[in-house]
């Protein structure tokens, strides 16, 4: 006989580590790693491979741990919305404290690992990352504005600064740029998506562009981005991590990407419904390339360098 | 006395068992790695520790 029971009770759903791994947004770590990647190795500063691998790494553990921060604040929004009812926590698979505790030791843990992998300028910049994405947007502004994806955009365009500043340090106009493609970059991607996304946010009493200000006006707002983007694209090739490569892409893609823009502009709603946001659809598609595409030439740039090749 | 599985629950936790096994793993051989690259990088591995170290202050007295 024993005094000690355990609690060996089947819950209805238990969580699996896949659930775990979920409260880290994959997807969106996924962008982080990319253009984090990106920033660091444009930079004029060679790193060891072993300690850039480790430093990019922990930027998108430290990314995934602002995303369970995330889901934990947003767990009553998540519950309400069709999208998002099957994430850990509003399903039941993890429980609020569980994703709270996970968010902050992970958040603990790539700082401290990206200062020691990397510098400490880096790791404090990783820590407001999370911060700014976990309480200026998620607590503060998601909740409060329609121009929650614009200055939230931001978290999510810290990424290759962060990167640029594993290899050298700092901050330069070059990284700037780059946060400045990505922050630019964020609303419009975000807009298309919201105008053919027949989404509940409404009654989740999220304030979207879209709901407060209506439908033509997101329309008009994503030509003006795409218009404010494109010279922040082409001075990023100016820069020394520009050259022939980059600008020919930068170039083609905004005049494409600003085509796309007009197109959403001049479209109605009924338009809209017609052809089932045929042309929203496919500005949003060209939107992931774009950025892709962005990133990728800066990427090409650096390797032709590194052969003699390369910038201007 | 050996420990042999008892209960269902070990079945139940098994996958998540392993993934935290093989995160911990991983983050094991990272640290090792890193700390091997650090070392062959030259990087400077002494630091202050509230005691005279003429290995860290010799530099600044040769700038001087």
């Amino acid at each position: 006989m024993s005094d000690f029971t355990a609690n060996t009770s089947t819950p209805k759903q238990e969580a699996q580590f896949g659930d775990y791994f979920a409260l880290l947004k994959p997807r969106v770590m996924s962008l982080v790693v990319f253009t984090a990647f990106v920033g660091l190795m444009v930079a004029p500063v060679s790193v060891p491979p072993v300690d850039a691998f480790t430093a990019i790494l922990f930027i998108a553990l430290g990314g995934g741990a602002s995303g369970a921060l995330n889901m934990w604040y947003d767990r009553d929004i998540d519950q309400v919305m069709k999208r998002t009812q099957s994430r850990p926590i509003p399903s039941g698979r993890v429980t609020p404290g569980e994703a709270l505790s996970l968010g902050l030791w992970l958040s603990a843990l790539s700082v401290v690992m990206l200062g020691l992998a990397a510098n400490w300028f880096a790791a404090a910049f990783l820590a407001f990352t999370i911060f700014f994405y976990a309480v200026v947007y998620t607590v503060w502004l998601k909740r409060s504005t329609p121009q929650n994806i614009v200055i939230g955009g931001a978290a999510g365009a810290f990424p290759p600064m962060i990167g640029w500043a594993v290899a050298t340090g700092g901050v330069s106009i070059e990284s700037v740029l780059m946060f400045a493609l990505t922050f630019m970059w964020t609303p419009p991607h975000f807009w298309a998506l919201a105008l053919f996304m027949k989404s509940d946010y409404d009654e989740a009493k999220v304030p979207m562009l879209t709901v407060t200000h209506g439908r033509p006006h997101t329309r008009k707002m994503i030509l003006a981005y795409t218009l404010l983007l494109a010279p922040v694209a082409i001075a990023t090739g100016l820069t020394s991590i520009g050259g022939p490569v980059y600008m020919a892409a930068a170039v083609v893609l905004n005049i494409m990407f600003v085509k796309g823009g007009y197109d959403i502009w001049r479209r109605s709603e009924d338009q809209a419904l017609e052809d089932d946001y045929k042309t929203e659809k496919k500005v949003f598609r060209f939107s992931l390339l774009y950025l892709f595409l962005h990133f990728g030439a800066l990427l090409a740039e650096a390797g032709l360098r590194s052969f003699g090749l390369g910038g201007w | 006395m050996p420990i042999t599985e008892t209960h269902e629950i070990h079945k139940r936790r098994f996958g998540r068992n392993l993934g935290v096994a093989l995160t911990l793993v991983g983050f094991v051989a990272i640290v090792f790695f890193l700390t091997m690259s650090k070392i062959r990088n030259g990087g400077s591995f002494e630091a202050f520790d509230h005691s005279v170290r003429p290995s860290i202050t010799e530099s600044e007295g040769e700038s001087q």
